[in-house]
Order: C-alpha cells, then sequence, then structure tokens
C-alpha cells in the first residue's frame, strides 16, 4: 500500500474509527452522464468510504444481468472511457479524500494505452484499479505502469484461490485486496458468513493489505455481517438494481431516481458502520 | 520484421503465449480451473491410452480417415492447379468440429466431468458437443445466442434430439460472443463438477492449443495422402478462418515445410469498407477477449463490435491467438472473400463435383477458384473441405431469391 495515497489513508482512517467500510459500485454513465454523476457527488455524503466506478464494456463476461444492463445502458448513452475519467475529474473538484476505484475490462484500457491510460487517470483523480480478467499471471504489463502512475493495482481472490496461489494473487496487489465471495457472476447468490470469515482469515496470512469482500452483498443486514469480518463490504448490483427500478418506460431517470439510491447507500452504510471489525488499531 | 523462428510448431510457451498473442485473461474464480485443465491436458496428451482412445472413436464412430479428393472437374474448368479437396464434410455430423469435441469429452471424462456446458453460433460446434454428451451419456448444456436460434432452427432441433438443453442467450447482441459470454459465466458459477468445451483455438490456455492438437489430425492425414497421391508436399493450403480450427488443424502439421505456401480466409461479408465483416486478422487490430490476446474487431473505445457474414460459422469478432502470431510473422497469408463471391462458389462446387459444400469452405473455394486459374498444372492446391451445406440451403435460398 502506499502510506500517502487516498486508499492507504481511508483505510488507515477506518481503523482509527474501528470500523468497516462500505464500498459503493456504479456504472459509470448510467443511465446518463449527468445522471451519473450526480449520483457520484451524493455517494460520499450517503455513507460511501471508497467508490467502484465501472468501466462500462460490451462485453462484461464475469458480470451478472443486473451489472451488464448498466453497461448496455452506458454505452447506448455515449460514455466512453474519456467520459469516465472526465466524470472522476469532475468529482475531484468538490471532493479531494474519497478515494475512486474503477472497474472493467482489460480491452478498453488496453486500446487506450494502458501506460496512457494510467496516468490520464492518475491525472483525473483516480486511485486504484481493478481489472476482471487479468489474473496475476497475465498482469506484468500493467503492474509497472500502475506503479510509475501511482495507481493501486487491485487483485482479487475468489473461493477458488487456494493456498498454494494466494502469495501469487497477492504479490503485485496494492490498496487492498478484494474477495470475491461466491464463485459466480455479481449479483447472483450470497456467500455465507462462516465461509467468508476463513477466506478473510487466509487472506490475512498472506497479505497485509485490507480485504474487501463483495459479491451478492444485497442488504444493510448482509453489509452489516461482512463489516463484522471484512475491512469493508462491496455492494455493487443491489445499488445499480436501483437505479434500473427507477428508470421510466424510456429509460430515462425518473426524477427521485438519485434520491432513492443515496438512500439505500446510507441504509447500507448503517449496516456497515453498526459492525464491530474483528480487527483493531493496527 | 520480428525474427524469423526457426520453428514454427513449438509454441505455445508454456503460459500460453504465441508471440504477444495468446495467454490467459479469465476472472480468478477460472484461473485454477484452467491451470487444473492445463495440467489434465498435459498428462492426457502424453499417456498413449488417451491417444488409443481418441483414435478408435475417430474411426469408428467419426469416420476417419476423412478421404483426399482429387476435384479434377473444378480442376479442368478453372484451368490451371490441381485441386484437392480435404473432405472434413463427409465426417459424422458434418464437420470437423466432432474431432474437437470428440478429444475435450474424453479428457472430460479423465477429470471426472459429470456436466458439459459450450457455446454456439451457427449451431455445428453445440451439435458436434451434444452429439459426444449424447455417446458418453453426460448432462449438456448448449448456449446459444438468440439471433441465431432463430436463424438455424433445424441445428437447434437437432440439439433438443440430441438430449442437450439450448439456452438462449439475449444479452448482448445474441451472438456467438454472447453465448461465449454466458458460457463463462455459466463455468464460473459451476466450477465442481462442469467442463467447458470450447469449440475453436481461441479462449484462454490451455484451449487454443488442445483444440489444434485435436483438429491437427486433418493436416496428419492430409499430409500422408498427398504425397500417397502426387509424391510429394502441396503448394498450396487454403482453408477458410472464423475462429480458425479447422485450419490450423490443416496449417499445423506443415508449418515448417517452407515450399509450402498457406492461406487462411476470412469472411469478408459486406465489404470491408462496409465495416459489416468478421475479417479481423485483415481489419481488426490486436486486443483482449475470452481468455486471450488476439486481433479483433473493435471500436475507438474498445468496445467489441459485431461482424457479419453469411456463414455463421464466421460470424465472430475475434480469431485464435496462434493466427494472429503466423499472421504478423508472415508465414501464413490471410485474405478476405465477400458473401457474394462465397455464394457463387456454393453453387460452383454443387454443381461441378456434386457436393454441397457449407458456405464457410465456400469462402475457402472463392479464394481458390480466383487464384487456381493462374496457377500451373502441375501445381498442387489442398482446401478444406471442411462442413457440408445442408445446413446452408435455406440461406443460401433466400439470398438467391427461390422460395422453398
Amino acid at each position: 500500500m502506499r502510506e500517502g495515497g487516498r486508499i492507504g489513508r481511508r483505510f488507515a482512517s477506518l481503523r482509527q474509527q474501528r470500523r468497516a467500510g462500505l464500498v459503493t459500485f456504479v456504472t459509470a454513465g448510467d443511465p446518463d452522464l449527468a445522471t451519473s454523476i450526480d449520483i457520484m457527488r451524493r455517494l460520499p455524503a450517503a455513507g460511501a468510504d471508497i467508490i467502484e466506478l465501472g468501466m462500462p464494456f460490451s462485453d462484461p463476461m464475469a458480470d451478472g444481468p443486473i451489472i451488464q444492463a448498466a453497461s448496455e445502458r452506458a454505452l447506448r448513452a455515449g460514455q466512453t472511457m474519456r467520459r469516465t475519467l472526465d466524470m472522476v475529474a469532475a468529482f475531484r473538484q468538490e471532493d479531494a479524500e474519497t478515494p475512486i476505484v474503477l472497474m472493467g475490462y482489460f480491452n478498453p484500457v488496453y486500446v487506450y494505452g494502458t501506460a496512457r491510460f494510467l496516468f490520464a487517470a492518475k491525472k483525473a483523480g483516480v486511485d486504484g484499479l481493478i481489472l476482471v480478467d487479468l489474473p496475476p499471471e497475465e498482469a506484468e504489463e500493467v503492474v509497472g505502469p500502475a506503479r510509475n502512475a501511482g495507481i493501486d493495482l487491485i487483485f482479487l481472490v475468489a473461493p477458488t484461490t487456494g493456498d498454494e496461489r494466494l502469495p501469487l494473487v497477492v504479490k503485485h496487489a496494492s490498496g487492498f485486496v478484494y474477495y470475491v465471495s461466491i464463485t459466480g457472476i455479481t449479483g447472483t447468490a450470497s456467500a455465507a458468513l462462516v465461509d467468508v470469515t476463513h477466506a478473510v482469515e487466509r487472506i490475512r496470512a498472506h497479505s497485509p493489505l485490507p480485504v474487501a469482500v463483495g459479491f451478492g452483498i444485497k442488504s444493510p443486514g448482509q453489509a452489516r455481517a461482512i463489516g463484522s469480518t471484512a475491512d469493508a463490504a462491496v455492494v455493487g448490483s443491489a445499488i445499480v438494481a436501483k437505479i434500473a427500478d427507477h428508470l421510466d418506460a424510456k429509460g430515462a431517470p425518473r426524477p427521485d431516481l438519485v434520491d432513492v439510491v443515496a438512500s439505500f447507500v446510507g441504509s447500507l452504510a448503517e449496516g456497515v458502520h453498526a459492525a464491530r471489525p474483528r480487527r483493531g488499531p493496527v | 520484421m520480428m525474427d524469423l523462428p526457426n520453428t514454427y510448431r513449438s509454441g505455445p510457451d508454456e503460459r500460453g503465449h504465441f508471440g504477444i498473442y495468446g495467454g490467459r485473461y479469465v476472472a480468478e474464480t477460472l484461473m485454477p480451473l484452467i491451470l487444473e485443465l492445463e495440467q489434465a491436458y498435459n498428462a492426457a496428451s502424453q499417456d498413449p491410452v488417451f491417444a488409443d482412445e481418441f483414435r478408435y472413436y475417430l474411426k469408428h464412430y467419426v469416420g476417419r480417415p476423412s478421404p483426399l479428393y482429387y476435384a479434377q472437374r473444378l480442376s479442368d474448368s478453372l484451368g490451371g492447379a490441381k485441386i484437392y479437396f480435404k473432405r472434413d464434410e463427409l465426417l459424422h455430423t458434418g464437420a470437423h468440429k466432432i474431432n474437437n469435441t470428440l478429444g475435450q469429452i474424453l479428457l472430460a471424462r479423465r477429470m471426472g466431468k459429470t456436466r458439459i456446458i459450450a457455446e454456439t453460433g451457427a449451431g455445428q460446434h453445440g451439435v458436434a458437443t451434444a452429439t459426444v454428451c449424447a455417446l458418453f451419456g453426460i448432462d449438456c448444456v448448449i448456449y446459444m445466442g438468440a439471433t441465431d436460434i432463430e436463424r438455424q432452427s433445424p441445428n437447434v432441433f437437432r440439439m433438443k434430439l440430441l438430449g442437450a438443453e439450448v439456452r438462449p442467450v439475449t444479452s448482448g447482441t445474441g451472438t456467438l460472443k454472447d453465448a461465449m459470454n454466458e458460457a463463462l459465466r455459466d463455468w464460473v458459477a459451476n466450477v465442481g463438477d462442469t467442463y467447458y468445451l470450447i469449440g475453436t483455438v481461441a479462449g484462454p490456455h490451455p484451449y487454443p492449443r488442445m483444440v489444434r492438437d485435436f483438429q491437427s489430425i486433418i493436416g496428419v492425414e492430409a499430409r500422408e495422402q498427398i504425397v500417397a497421391a502426387e509424391g510429394r508436399l502441396p503448394d498450396l493450403l487454403v482453408a477458410c478462418i472464423g475462429g480458425g480450427s479447422n485450419a490450423i488443424g490443416l496449417f499445423a502439421p506443415f508449418l515448417d515445410d517452407s515450399s509450402v505456401r498457406m492461406v487462411g480466409v476470412e469472411a469478408g461479408g459486406r465489404g470491408i469498407p462496409s465495416g459489416e465483416h468478421c475479417s479481423s486478422l485483415s481489419a481488426g487490430a490486436p486486443g483482449v477477449l475470452h481468455g486471450n490476446r488476439t486481433y479483433l474487431l473493435y471500436d475507438d473505445d474498445g468496445q467489441i463490435r459485431d461482424g457479419h457474414s453469411i456463414a455463421a460459422g464466421l460470424d465472430y469478432p475475434g480469431v485464435g491467438p496462434e493466427h494472429a502470431w503466423l499472421r504478423d510473422s508472415g508465414r501464413v497469408e490471410y485474405v478476405a472473400v465477400s458473401d457474394d463471391a462465397a455464394i457463387e462458389a456454393f453453387q460452383l462446387c454443387s454443381r461441378t463435383e456434386g457436393i454441397i459444400p457449407a458456405l464457410e469452405p465456400s469462402h475457402a473455394l472463392a479464394y481458390v477458384s480466383h487464384i487456381a486459374g493462374g496457377m500451373a498444372k502441375d501445381e498442387i492446391v489442398v482446401m478444406n473441405l471442411c462442413g457440408r451445406g445442408d445446413k446452408d440451403v435455406f440461406t443460401v435460398a433466400r439470398v438467391l431469391g427461390i422460395e422453398l
């Protein structure tokens, strides 16, 4: 972890407060650029500790129907990689501290030019990057440029990641480790807490980084349970589903959409913040 | 120009790369499975029992070896080179696809997997997968784009007859790439019992290598057969390219024979300038999709573009990574042939040789008929006639404005 980075500072502050964090995911440009920026601006006050912003992709292989649809809406509305970075830059004018992590697939980054993209992202105010289809075996070409740009490269650990593989996965990781709590796509099943706890302990044995847990967390109650065992809970599909549910027949946002999303994030934050993390200040 | 390698047959490296192409670009959840598959395949490929079993079923069930047939009337009418067809269209299920599905199902059985999933575009790979699943009594789920289900209804019924469940894919544009996305999603959710049977030489390592190895039986046979018939190697090999499995199957055993020229024929659709084509090697650029780096069709922002081809089996916006490497190294030439030229070749072959070819190899034939006349009469061309055209008669009738 780069101590000076926003992600490192945020987790340090969470530890001091002895509470877990809430990571909220929305797709950039969903359902349209203006609404998406409005949503993003409301997230910190609503209780998001870290903002994860999806970079829409035509072929989101690891995502379930809810986030697939969000990607399609954003692309239809004209979202591009450049626009996503511009969104971040606009957000940064008002909020200098909330960490922003971009999440997506490798092709749009590769086509943009990996090093060029990372520098542009840093300039816009991005702190971390997750590339779902970039396992450590293929990560070399991104690790160097990310380090040079000063962006945390965040890796996923899955239930299928055995102990023999864990050191490899966390080797290049910075920022935090993202534990995918189910074998499956986003927004489907939920994991049993005992399994998550065991996995988080397994990861901690191999890495000093904070552990965020995601996939399948849909309610404040689940967020609270995850917050009791992990350093942060990531909620994506459940938030994106609120967006999808508050579009009119033509796909345009209803007037209450942004408020609904903010209030749902508020309830998730209450859940997470009510949790007693098992790990005290380090 | 890169340095020329001593051999074109050593790839991929141990991490699945052909030069900068190939690799394993998959979600972490799948990585351990891919590694397990690689180990299992490495063990099987060195096991004579596995090879014997593969050969047994290829001979008695699939109907190999397929003939290498001298297409004399076609050669005479074009007035140049001697044209031979490698007749994989005579195999069980009507195409080369079964070479691969047979090899992989034997591997899946060895690995103790009890459920097979596969993607299909035209339905040929789906039928070939459903067939071997029926043969060995294994559960089979086929993902197929909703758009493709509509235009390939006979193959959908075949798969169902064979006991497979066909799941329509409506996400994205409802075509082959979306079916592949959905199969990957299924695999991520069913990691314990499920084997993903990919239909072409693409996807994460070890698929490109494994599928090539299974399909190389085409080239191994063709080599023996042409030497028996002509006493020498051919001057030119021609095959169509979608993902590129039939082409690599024919080419691989000849790659180090520098006297043998090779041409892969991509789907030019309505022409490269129209943007409606599937010529990723001729008109695409390197990118990363479905587990490998290769030539792809995408827009300025890296979003994958949908291709178009009259031949559903070529309708994919990518290509196998070994072809990408062979293209850059200059060992194999890649050209594009339009829908119209393929339709013409389809009719030419039917009338001249009494063989109704699939629309996919009709692309290869269109290229052959374009150049054969300019070749010397003692030059030899081997073309992979990798599938038969029964599945395409409705499409061709529609294009020709004939009501059935």
